[in-house]
């Protein structure tokens, strides 16, 4: 018997996957966008990782295994994009991105 | 109060406040660091939770590869001055914005004490796992039997990536316009 439960770590994941929700929705600019990603990125991983320790299973961790590996991808190619557009708009603000053509 | 539950309460006080600071943060370099933060309290979370292998992937692969990565990409575009985006939006907008997260929020909260899980317990607990030879063998064990598929096709993603990488962030060629 651990000392704290497993429903507090629960809701820590929540309330840091809503914080990262609420950062991506109330940002403009992309590189803060992609952190608050990363926010609930863990935030999920935090949640796996409990579930696997609540079911006495490794499934949940090497499930976070993989996740990782999919964020270092998308924050690469993310990363990416965002050099791309800066290239281009000479901004990172996710408003100046309006334009259907060259 | 015990150790557990004493390094419980510090880490995740640190991920929540640390997690507000990344995006209310007007200065990108700043929100980078509260970051940094975030996933070390995440990383002593992990530890907490006996996931010593996840704890040791999060410092080495988000603390040190993915914010080097942000970091880097910061200094990269070298903005002048920093963008007053929340500023930006308008009161309404920002109101919305807390109170449909905030909805959110309560109902997992709702569902994560209230739920029951369906999944059946296995066996492997933390004994089991101190015989089999420490959390990170029984993983490895797993990733390399069961799993070794899945294991393969991310490298397949990752070459994706490389690739999609590369060419998004290539610069024009010499006559063209361009260049960060």
């Amino acid at each position: 018997m651990t000392a704290f439960e497993p429903w507090m770590l629960l809701v820590v994941s929540v309330v840091v996957f809503c914080i990262g929700l609420l950062g991506l929705i109330l940002r403009k600019n992309l590189i803060v966008m992609l952190m608050s990603i990363e926010l609930m990125l863990n935030a999920v991983n935090l949640c796996f990782v409990t579930f696997s320790k609540m079911h006495q299973l490794l499934d949940g961790h090497l499930t976070v295994l993989f996740v990782m590996t999919v964020a270092a991808a998308e924050s690469a190619v993310g990363l990416g994009l965002v050099i791309a557009m800066f290239r281009n708009l000479r901004s990172v603000d996710s408003d100046q991105i309006q334009l259907l053509r060259d | 109060m015990d150790f557990p539950v004493l390094a419980f309460s510090v880490f995740s006080t640190i991920a929540i406040l640390g997690s507000l600071l990344v995006i209310f943060k007007k200065n990108p370099v700043s929100s980078a660091f509260a970051l940094v933060l975030v996933f070390f309290a995440f990383a002593g979370l992990y530890a907490l939770l006996g996931a010593h292998l996840v704890a040791a992937l999060q410092i080495l692969v988000y603390a040190g590869a993915i914010m080097v990565l942000f970091v880097f990409v910061i200094m990269l575009l070298n903005q002048d001055e920093p963008v007053h985006d929340l500023e930006a939006t308008g009161v309404i907008y920002r109101v919305v914005a807390v109170l449909s997260a905030t909805a959110l929020g309560a109902v997992l909260v709702r569902a994560v004490l209230s739920g029951k899980s369906l999944v059946p317990v296995g066996s492997l607990t933390d004994e089991k796992i101190a015989s089999l030879g420490g959390n990170m063998k029984a993983i490895s064990e797993q990733l390399f039997t069961d799993r070794i598929f899945h294991f393969e096709l991310t490298s397949f993603l990752l070459l994706g990536a490389i690739v999609a990488t590369v060419t998004l962030a290539k610069r024009k060629g010499r006559g063209e316009e361009g260049g960060v």
